[in-house]
């Protein structure tokens, strides 16, 4: 009985998505080009950082400093200046992100001692960046320095500034897995508020409601063929990570997908949660863009560790089903974990679901009353 | 006590005091009528005069405030789940899946009754006779004239054969020989045993009514047959009579 009455809705679903190719081609492109935006544009490495550089010195070693900076693809030298007093200038003009100032004294302190005091003045504006633009000089002046005193013996240490600095938040491999989780919640919520909106809009829904059909059914036949849609967009985004950015997958395909499903329909839930608040299509698309993208991208630890927010936002945290499934794609992805040690972030996630779902559920009957 | 077949057929709808509360907003005040089997019921009202909130009423998509009622024997109150089986609702707005192709909505809406498609097939070919929705079946939806859009609607609303159907505002929009044409179709079955609830505004409309009810601002002002209205006021039109109770 349960299909013979379920089997229409989700056959006249997979209708709609068939009519309607060009929303389809949005759907699998869209995730395509924010994984290009963010997966280049949002690289969290620093580079061509564009000093300015005043040489007091004037020696050879000075030079040779210069030259490694130079040489460098974290850094632009963009100006070379004689008058340290000028420095300030530099950045109120926005010229340059940090200066670098070489003593009169440099290479007779080099000679002398392991320590070579060295100004660097950076624009803290840009904390982040300010940071990581002392890191990395101090970088390179660690290895430069010891090259200078082993004096020609041939040994240049090397020094890898990646494993330095935040190992995982510079790869494309620890933002990736944060764009899944991000496209996702998105078109999952976006998908489900949106054709329920539609069927509002049109009068259909009024038209299924007045039939025999259970509001359970109705939910169902509206949340089985968005699962399956959104789990082969899910699919189809974590094939081209994989190839293309080349993520590491330590962890097995299977573990991730099944928990991919359950993280989708928790998407799903927050979509039909949506849908029971709004009457029209385009309210239904705002409200799942912001509802779902600002607090993933914000506070589920997909730019901020959540680890160093206020302990309100930490609660607020909880509620966001992006915040455990990054903990579980990253998981799987980068660190090969398995169901053992990732149940606690699969309950929490499947919980903020059957939360929503209920939610809605319960509206949805509210408004027939 | 039971003796059922020697009693009337009881009514097919049977309000008592039917009221609905939005707020501060009366949108219908206590109203009672009866409809019996077989009969085709006009409600007649301005827009906003509280029409389309009793038909929700009666077809369990609005909770009623208070008063009761029933429809096809079951309480509008509490069962209507039950009501919904025995019910077919065609709303104001020809509420069809512009994308679907005339077989495909016809294959839905007769599904989620629970109607097999061969059995659809069957009913869609029985009522091609009057309806004729095969020549069109593998067009899409968006693409019909609307008169046609109209039948479509309709077919949709009496697939699984309803004793009670519901008509808010059939006609809306649509032209006057596929107006009269609709009418035809409504008669025909009314005389097949069909009790035929329906709104509208259109006053030429009230005349294909066995039974008229005029609402204004939620109540019931007038209710008899067209011939009877007409006598009581001395008017030959319903339109005028209309005017001069809606404006008093």
């Amino acid at each position: 009985m349960i299909n013979s009455r379920l089997m229409p809705l989700i056959r006249k679903e997979f209708i709609h998505i068939r009519r309607d190719p060009r929303s389809l081609l949005i759907l699998f492109l869209m995730p395509l080009l924010m994984m290009f935006i963010f997966g280049y544009a949002i690289d969290m490495d620093l580079k061509h950082i564009r000093i300015g550089i005043c040489d007091l010195s004037r020696t050879p070693a000075s030079r040779d400093l210069i030259e490694t900076l130079s040489a460098s693809p974290y850094f632009n030298i963009v100006v070379r200046y004689s008058d340290p007093r000028k420095t300030e200038s530099l950045f109120t003009r926005r010229i340059a992100r940090a200066a670098l100032i070489i003593p009169a004294d440099f290479a007779r302190r080099l000679a002398g001692s392991p320590e070579s005091p060295i100004g660097v003045i950076a624009d803290g504006t840009d904390a982040n960046s300010a940071t990581l633009v002392q890191n990395y000089l101090e970088n390179v002046f660690v290895s430069q320095s010891l090259s200078m005193s082993s004096n020609g013996s041939g040994m240049p240490i090397r020094i890898k500034a990646r494993m330095l600095y935040n190992p995982d938040m510079v790869s494309a491999h620890f933002v990736v897995p944060g764009i899944v989780a991000l496209l996702l919640i998105m078109i999952g919520a976006l998908l489900t508020s949106v054709t329920i909106a539609r069927e509002k809009e049109t009068g259909t829904m009024e038209q299924i409601l007045v039939s025999p059909i259970k509001p359970y059914e109705v939910v169902l036949g509206k949340a089985i063929p968005y699962l399956i849609l959104a789990f082969v967009i899910a699919v189809f985004i974590l094939i081209f990570g994989r190839l293309w950015f080349e993520v590491p997958m330590l962890g097995s395909w299977s573990t991730l997908l099944l928990f991919c499903v359950f993280y989708v329909f928790t998407a799903l839930a927050i979509g039909m949660l949506i849908s029971t608040l709004v009457a029209t299509q385009q309210v239904a698309m705002m409200l799942s863009l912001v509802g779902t993208l600002l607090p993933s991208v914000m506070l589920s630890g997909f730019v901020f560790p959540v680890a160093s927010m206020p302990l309100p936002l930490q609660v607020v945290s909880k509620i966001i089903p992006a915040t455990h499934f990054l903990v579980i794609i990253r998981g799987i992805m980068l660190k090969g974990n398995g169901p053992m040690e990732l149940w606690p972030s699969f309950l929490a996630m499947t919980g903020v679901g059957v939360f929503f779902i209920s939610l809605a559920v319960k509206r949805f009957r509210m408004k027939l009353k | 006590m039971h003796a059922p077949s020697a009693l009337p057929s009881p009514p097919a709808v049977s309000v008592r005091n039917l009221t609905k509360r939005f707020g501060d907003f009366v949108a219908v005040d206590n109203v009672s009528f009866d409809v019996s089997q077989g009969e085709i019921f006009g409600f007649l009202g301005a827009n906003g005069a509280g029409k389309t909130t009793t038909i929700r009423m009666l077809t369990g998509l609005l909770k009623p405030s208070s008063g009761e009622g029933t429809v096809g024997g079951w309480d509008v109150n509490r069962e209507y789940e039950k009501i919904k089986t025995r019910i077919g609702y065609m709303s104001q707005r020809f509420s069809l899946y512009d994308d679907l192709k005339v077989r495909e909505n016809l294959l839905f809406f007769g599904g989620i009754y629970g109607l097999s498609s061969q059995k659809i097939r069957e009913r869609v070919k029985e009522l091609d006779g009057s309806l004729n929705l095969l020549e069109m079946e593998n067009r899409r939806t968006v693409s019909l004239p609307l008169g046609f859009k109209q039948r479509l609607a309709l077919a949709c609303a009496i697939l699984h054969k309803p004793p009670i159907l519901f008509l808010d505002e059939p006609t809306g929009g649509v032209d006057p020989i596929a107006r009269r044409y609709f009418w035809d179709l409504i008669s025909e079955l009314a005389a097949s045993g069909t009790t035929v609830f329906v709104t509208t505004h259109y006053m030429d409309e009230a005349e294909y009514c066995h039974r008229l009810s005029i609402m204004d601002k939620g109540r019931i002002v007038e209710m008899d047959s067209p011939f009877a209205i007409k006598k009581k006021y001395g008017m030959t039109s319903i339109q005028d009579i209309f005017i001069q109770l809606v404006d008093r």
